[in-house]
């Protein structure tokens, strides 16, 4: 088994740290699936969508060096199992670095080396390495870590802007636990959540509807809305500290069981499910 | 459109009260700044509304809002009475955001229909329109102050910069804050007695903060100390404390 990658270029490095930093927020031990053409990310200990969880996936494209082998011809992927906040740790000091090396090794024990390089003011370059201790998954786990297959969505919306989104979502986590997502195909959405106390709902429109969404509504009426009920702490969690400019934003809904977010920018896409509640 | 506004005067005509801002931040500002319980009661009147926060019966926070601050204000009764709670009506009026989008502002219109009914707040910004139903409660007797104009012995006007500065640097081991008062120095002064020995604040009768100082009698006065002042920002608002 080998892998070796670098990341050179600003805008790559500081796209890798922010998935690097979502993943760590939102899982405390993941699953970094190493392929040939990408990188991905799975949470740990994976039980079927009873619980929120995030996959992410950052393509060959967005490594100036990506070499791999896998456990063999025919496996030819890599599953290693480590601290998210270990590598989002490394990778944060990475910042402003003119590259970063993500190394396969063994000291002992498998690691992942992560090696950046900085420069420094004085023009001297310092390098910091890491050595994050992994966990080399068996072929009998690696079923558990691909992100759930399931059928088309009930409806599937452009999501609005994000600090907009973000700060509807956060008030209403400061008074109620749970927010409820409607959509329909006619580029509508609303968030809702009522207490004892107050009921507050947001009107979205003109949000757009992906083309390709293979999401055909219940009894094919486009004006007929789909609606899924969730932890709203869980969503607040994946808006909080998004700082990327995703070039696609979206989330599909099955009605009443499942909500997924879609964020895609450049080589990078991040997918979060959570379930009803 | 005489049509349309006959319809929104017919609509409006259940509401007890109706106002109308165009940045809701004039509002949030103000009531953020008097927000140190969870429960505020509120009294509206053709003048304006007034929201009182009181802290077990011996501190009081008064916001007044005119009636001119809003770009619509219209109340039906004499006056509109209900209590609510203050920290949920500012998570909805900051529902947007607490720091706004630069060139965009929040627009809000709150509506109530009466005694039993919530209060009704819409909000909009850039398109996107959020409606909250808060539910109200019984108005609590609020204490009376009783601030006569004809009992009064000595009025000093402060701003409050200073007085929030003062305030912050009290020496907090000291169980009383005593407040003087005179014609003769030290004027304005107030003193702490802690672990460490007495400290007196001075404000002289002709300080640029004094904004009116009419003092007849030296008076002092003690009151205990460790209850919290929240003072908010006040780029947009003065405020004016009295010291009666």
């Amino acid at each position: 088994m080998k892998f070796r990658a670098k990341i050179t270029g600003k805008g790559c490095l500081e796209l890798f740290i922010h998935v690097s930093c979502t993943v760590a927020r939102l899982a405390k031990v993941c699953v970094l699936r190493v392929r040939p053409d990408s990188l991905c990310f799975s949470p740990a200990g994976f039980h079927g969508l009873r619980e929120a969880g995030l996959w992410c996936e950052v393509r060959r494209g967005a490594f100036q060096q990506f070499r791999m082998e896998g456990v063999s011809e025919d496996l030819d992927e890599i599953h290693l199992e480590l601290t998210a906040e270990h590598l989002s740790r490394a990778a944060r000091s990475a910042a402003g670095a003119s590259s970063l090396k993500l190394q396969l090794t063994h000291r002992r024990r498998p690691c992942l080396t992560v090696a950046v390089e900085l420069a420094s003011s004085l023009g001297r370059a310092r390098s910091v390495v890491h050595e994050l201790p992994v966990q080399v998954l068996p072929r009998g786990a690696w079923r558990a870590c691909l992100p759930p297959s399931l059928r088309a969505a009930d409806a599937s919306i452009y999501l609005p802007r994000w600090r907009t989104l973000r700060s509807i979502v956060e008030r209403m986590a400061n008074v109620g636990d749970h927010v409820l997502v409607e959509a329909n195909l006619r580029g509508r959405m609303t968030l809702s959540m009522e207490t004892e106390v107050v009921s507050i709902k947001s009107y979205f429109k003109n949000l757009g509807n992906p083309p390709e969404s293979a999401g055909a509504p219940p009894n094919g009426d486009l004006e007929s809305v789909v609606q899924v009920r969730v932890d709203n702490r869980k969503l607040l969690q994946f808006l909080e500290g998004q700082q990327i400019n995703p070039t696609v934003a979206l989330c599909n809904i099955w009605d009443n069981s499942l909500l997924q977010l879609v964020l895609v920018q450049e080589d990078v896409s991040l997918q979060y499910f959570i379930p009803a509640l | 459109m005489p049509l349309l506004t006959q319809q929104i005067q017919d609509e409006d005509d259940q509401y007890s009260l109706v106002a109308s801002l165009d940045n809701v931040r004039n509002l949030s500002t103000i009531l953020k700044a008097i927000h140190f319980r969870e429960h505020a009661t509120c009294f509206a009147t053709k003048n304006g509304i007034k929201v009182t926060v009181e802290n077990a019966k011996c501190v009081q926070a008064n916001a007044f809002i005119q009636a001119g601050i809003f770009q619509e204000f219209k109340v039906q009764e004499e006056s509109v009475t209900f209590r609510i709670n203050l920290t949920v009506l500012l998570d909805c009026l900051s529902i947007f955001g607490s720091s706004p989008m630069p060139g965009t502002l929040t627009a809000l219109r709150m509506c109530y229909q009466g005694y039993g009914y919530p209060l009704m707040l819409f909000l909009e910004e850039g398109g996107v329109v959020t409606v909250c139903k808060i539910n109200t409660q019984e108005p609590e007797e609020t204490l009376d102050f009783d601030f006569c104009s004809t009992n009064v012995i000595n009025k000093i006007i402060l701003q409050s910069e200073g007085l929030r500065e003062a305030f912050s640097e009290l020496d907090m081991t000291s169980e009383v804050l005593q407040i003087t008062m005179s014609p003769d120095k030290p004027y304005f002064r107030l003193s702490t007695f802690g672990n460490a020995g007495s400290s007196h604040l001075d404000y002289p009768k002709d300080s640029d903060l004094m904004e009116a100082f009419h003092c007849n009698q030296t008076q002092v006065n003690r009151s205990v100390l460790n209850i919290e002042f929240p003072i908010g920002d006040k780029e947009e608002v003065k405020y004016q404390i009295s010291v009666k």
